[in-house]
């Protein structure tokens, strides 16, 4: 028995050095971070410790136009993007033809690099001396109004980053809403059948009860995903996010942290944790309106 | 009775068309995506090979490539170092998913079958680790990494990008699924702890493995903000920073067609995995992948 | 190589944390298993039998208690160097290898002056597919075979190391009926061609029964009785294994001993010469009733059912809680649409037992 406690421990061994080194005591070390007050990192002094890290980020207007874009994006991407994939996976499963075509293509998007792609889009939607690019020509044909997307208005740039964000989310909802659809016994929509119940009907007594509990799923992890957008701005506006306006709460952490305005990391850390703060308390009310709303 | 006949006809007639209509807008919508989803790939590949002087003379971008060229491709292999990146992205990831099985395997190992003090204790523990996101870890690591002085060395590069608690976890439910009868068999034979770990276990959950190992390559060739933290040489940019390093410095700004053959050239490899692996990927994904 | 128990405890610890006092599955046995013998352990399901084979084979350490193969105290040994053989309910094949693959296996284990050239091993394996009859199936997968042909594969891989105790846990019970009676036989046959001695559980009486030297008929971690199958269904020592035994089951009717004599419901049915006066149960087994015109023991005759050889008679009786079934030679006259049967009862087939113990009273007959 002794033995065997030994052994079990040593297999776990290399595991718990890993977790320990690079997750546990970063965790324990962030809530120190982000109470000493003052931080130099080059100096590695501090003055005592506090609040004012938290006070100072929530007052920089940087954070506050950080939060303000991020919440516009889950705000806007995540019932969109919940809504479209739903669309998309009932499309899929009422098919036969074609349908592994379509289900491979759709998940591209999960397989590919971020930061690559997204310099795609950035040449499809940006305006240059030399072109007006793609996007703005379609606009042209339908009669619109030439926008940059990427260096022009506010609103426009949001656009793209929640299109963006839309096309790079939605291979993981397709995928899990059409496996959930899948796997709905087919018994009951025959039963319906037999009672001629309208289509609308059937999907929202039958088909959505069904598949809710993993709607919530994807609910949950999309808030949760949405709140720490960043690569995908940095893909379509570049690294300097602040002076685009368009920077998210991880970006700041990020920027706090390492680059041109880097070097603070008791900054980092009040912001990592009011974002953690955040994502708690949406995933918390999220998991009790499933509880009251899960069907079974 | 000869009334009856043409109602039903009509009600037959009409749910016919009704079917058909919803099936044609059901592939309009199918298509309609398709090509968003296409077209991003279809204008990077496209742009790759227009010449730098047809790209930027076309004022209405056009959706063919006039003069076919390769130009573009070897422009970006030598006016920037993205054969280096790739090779970074290589070692990067084959070291760090190597490195990430060893490790889960034996973790699952030992809480899926070794009895011993503690063991439900520290599963629990590692539960609650799955929770914590990696933005509020990744400031300590960056500051430990840094005092370490490991900050452009692949050693800082991987050890933080090791652990993966929810890897241990699917491994570890997938282990216990074997019956415990197979162990006990195992132990009346001689077979000792490791031996059955390799000859049974291992080749048992061996598709589970493959899929891990599947997506940890997905990761690691798509990761992005550790490197960025980590790295400031560009002798260890892998692709991801390689291709912002492009962007911002590399080409010129304006050379998109070089750009575009860079993002093909990353972007290859990946969807060729997937093309192969297509199955295994989207089984593995939809059992536990997490992103967005 | 005979197997000796002694004193063999083992105490789990409870399940719920709250309670210190451990869950004793099996209670201080003590038995001798003759050296090539196959024997029996038979019990309802929860009874210890499986943690009494797995204390044999070592996978469990005794609480307390001995176990000597011939004359060695295993005791102390890991499951490896005590050289058995264990074959599971569910086969437990390792499923990624072929049939070849799996009954090597345990050979590739062997260590030191046991090891074993590849020859050794491919002609060992060939032996032993041979002896289970599936060496025309070596480079099958476990999935690809029928459910008696795992059990013969799981069956190989135990006796390819030459075990000196072969142990089968629930060998029969994944098997439909008639691959059962097959394997059963077969298991029979191995067991008399290799001589090992066997040890196998089983929760049906009529397999323990049929194949074995001797049974152990066990009961919450307790033993109750030892003996040849006969034996011990003749002959049983308690209500309860006399109840476990047999198919149908044993006829159980409350009734009193007064003066020597057995009354139920008041009539006479028995004279019981040395049997103290008492309440008590008596079974009575199915073929102990003879149908008789003016017998003693006169119940409501529900049906009869003929079987071919013989007929089954069912009645009913208030001294009795459950529905009497009488197995009864087809030549017998019974009136079918009578409203009632009567018996008289052949003394060696009643047994009687006091109503508090449940144990045996023996009488004279």
């Amino acid at each position: 028995m002794k033995k065997n406690n030994l052994k079990g421990w040593l297999y776990l061994l290399p595991a718990l050095l890993f977790l320990i080194s690079f997750m546990v005591y970063p965790l324990i070390d962030v809530l120190v971070y982000s109470a000493e007050e003052g931080y130099n990192s080059a100096s590695q002094i501090f003055f005592g410790y506090g609040l004012y890290n938290y006070s100072y980020v929530l007052h920089d207007p940087y954070f506050l136009q950080a939060l303000k874009n991020t919440f516009i994006l889950v705000i806007i991407t995540v019932p969109l993007s919940t809504g479209f994939a739903l669309l998309i996976s009932l499309a899929l499963n009422s098919i036969q033809k074609l349908k592994d075509f379509f289900q491979t293509v759709f998940f591209l998007p999960y397989v590919t690099n971020t930061l690559a792609v997204g310099l795609v889009f950035m040449i499809l939607f940006k305006k240059t001396p030399y072109s007006e690019g793609l996007v703005n020509l379609l606009i042209f044909w339908f009669g619109g109004q030439s926008v940059d997307f990427i260096d022009g208005p506010y609103w426009a740039k949001m656009f793209v980053l929640c299109f963006y964000t839309i096309w790079v989310v939605l291979p993981f909802k397709v995928l899990i809403l059409t496996s959930a659809l899948a796997s709905v016994n087919k018994d009951y929509y025959n039963v319906a059948k037999l009672d001629a119940t309208p289509r609308w009907r059937v999907f929202t007594r039958i088909t959505l009860p069904m598949i809710s509990p993993m709607i919530f799923y994807l609910v949950i992890t999309g808030f949760i995903g949405a709140f720490k957008a960043y690569s995908d701005a940095v893909a379509l506006f570049g690294t300097d996010l602040n002076s685009a306006g368009m920077n998210t709460i991880v970006g700041y952490v990020y920027d706090m942290l390492y680059g041109n305005s880097g070097g603070y990391p008791s900054y980092a850390s009040a912001a990592a944790l009011i974002l953690f703060a955040i994502v708690l308390t949406i995933t918390c009310i999220n998991l009790m309106v499933s509880r009251d709303n899960v069907q079974y | 009775m000869e009334l009856k006949k043409t109602d039903l006809e009509k009600v037959r007639k009409a749910s016919a068309t009704r079917t058909a209509i919803i099936r044609t807008l059901t592939y309009i919508l199918l298509g309609t995506w398709a090509v968003m989803v296409l077209f991003p790939f279809y204008w990077m590949v496209l742009t790759s090979i227009k010449s730098y002087g047809s790209y930027n003379s076309e004022w209405i971008p056009k959706f063919y490539a006039t003069q076919p060229t390769l130009e573009n491709y070897y422009s970006a292999f030598t006016s920037v170092p993205l054969g280096k990146y790739i090779l970074n992205t290589l070692i990067f990831t084959v070291v760090t998913t190597f490195l990430m099985i060893a490790v889960i395997v034996f973790a699952a190992f030992a809480f899926a079958k070794l009895e011993f003090k503690g063991r439900d204790l520290v599963f629990t523990g590692f539960l609650a680790l799955m929770m914590i996101p990696n933005e509020l870890v990744i400031i300590t690591n960056f500051q430990t990494i840094t005092n370490l002085g490991l900050r452009n060395t692949f050693t800082g590069l991987i050890l933080p990008s090791v652990t993966s608690v929810f890897y241990i976890y699917l491994l570890k439910e997938n282990f216990e699924q074997i019956p415990d009868s197979l162990y006990k068999a195992a132990k009346v034979d001689g077979t000792s702890d490791i031996k059955y770990l390799f000859k049974v276990m291992i080749p048992i959950c061996r598709p589970t493995i493959v899929t891990v190992i599947i997506l940890k390559v997905i990761e690691c060739w798509n990761s992005y903000v550790w490197p960025r933290l980590i790295t400031d040489n560009s002798a260890y940019f892998l692709v991801s920073n390689g291709i912002q390093e492009i962007r911002e410095n590399g080409l010129g700004r304006e050379n998109i067609p070089a750009m575009m053959a860079a993002v093909v050239v990353i972007s290859v490899p990946l969807v060729i995995l997937f093309l192969v692996f297509r199955k295994k990927i989207m089984a593995g994904v939809s059992r536990g992948g997490t992103k967005g | 190589m005979k197997v000796v128990l002694k004193d063999l405890t083992k105490i789990f610890p409870n399940m719920n944390k709250k309670i210190k006092e451990g869950v004793t599955a099996v209670d201080h046995f003590n038995f001798e298993i003759p050296d090539g013998k196959l024997v029996g352990l038979l019990g309802p399901s929860g009874c210890g039998k499986s943690t009494a084979l797995n204390l044999i084979c070592g996978l469990e350490t005794p609480t307390e208690g001995r176990i000597f193969f011939g004359d060695t105290d295993v005791t102390d040994l890991p499951p490896e160097n005590r050289g058995v053989g264990l074959v599971f309910q569910n086969y437990a094949l390792y499923p990624h290898m072929t049939v070849r693959q799996n009954i090597m296996f345990p050979l590739e284990n062997l260590k030191g002056d046991k090891k074993l050239s590849k020859e050794e091993m491919e002609e060992r394996v060939q032996q032993a597919a041979k002896l289970v009859q599936i060496d025309n199936l070596m480079d099958r997968k476990p999935s690809e075979m029928s459910g008696g042909q795992q059990q013969r594969v799981a069956i190989a891989r135990a006796v390819v190391k030459m075990p000196d105790v072969l142990l089968l846990d629930e060998p029969l019970s994944n098997l439909d009926a008639r691959l059962r009676l097959q394997t059963r036989e077969e298991i029979r046959r191995i067991q008399r061609e290799t001589g090992i001695t066997t040890v196998f559980v089983t929760h049906d009486q009529e397999e323990a029964m049929s194949i074995s030297d001797l049974i152990v008929v066990m009961r919450s971690g307790k033993i109750h009785q030892i003996g040849k199958p006969q034996e011990v269904y003749d002959d049983p020592v308690n209500l309860f294994v006399a109840t476990f035994l047999g198919t149908p089951a044993i006829n159980v009717f409350e009734g009193e001993v007064k003066g020597e004599k057995l009354f139920i419901s008041g009539a006479e049915v028995l004279d019981v010469k040395g049997a103290r006066d008492g309440e008590v149960w008596i079974g009575i087994r199915p073929e102990g009733f003879i149908p008789e015109k003016n017998g003693p023991l006169t119940c409501h005759l529900n049906g009869v059912e003929v079987m071919g050889r013989d007929s089954s008679v069912v009645s009913t009786h208030p001294a009795c809680s459950a529905v009497i079934r009488s197995i009864i030679s087809t030549e017998s006259d019974i009136d079918k649409n009578s409203e009632t049967v009567s018996f008289s009862l052949k003394p060696f087939k009643v047994h009687l037992f006091d109503k508090e113990t449940e144990e045996r009273i023996r009488f004279e007959y």
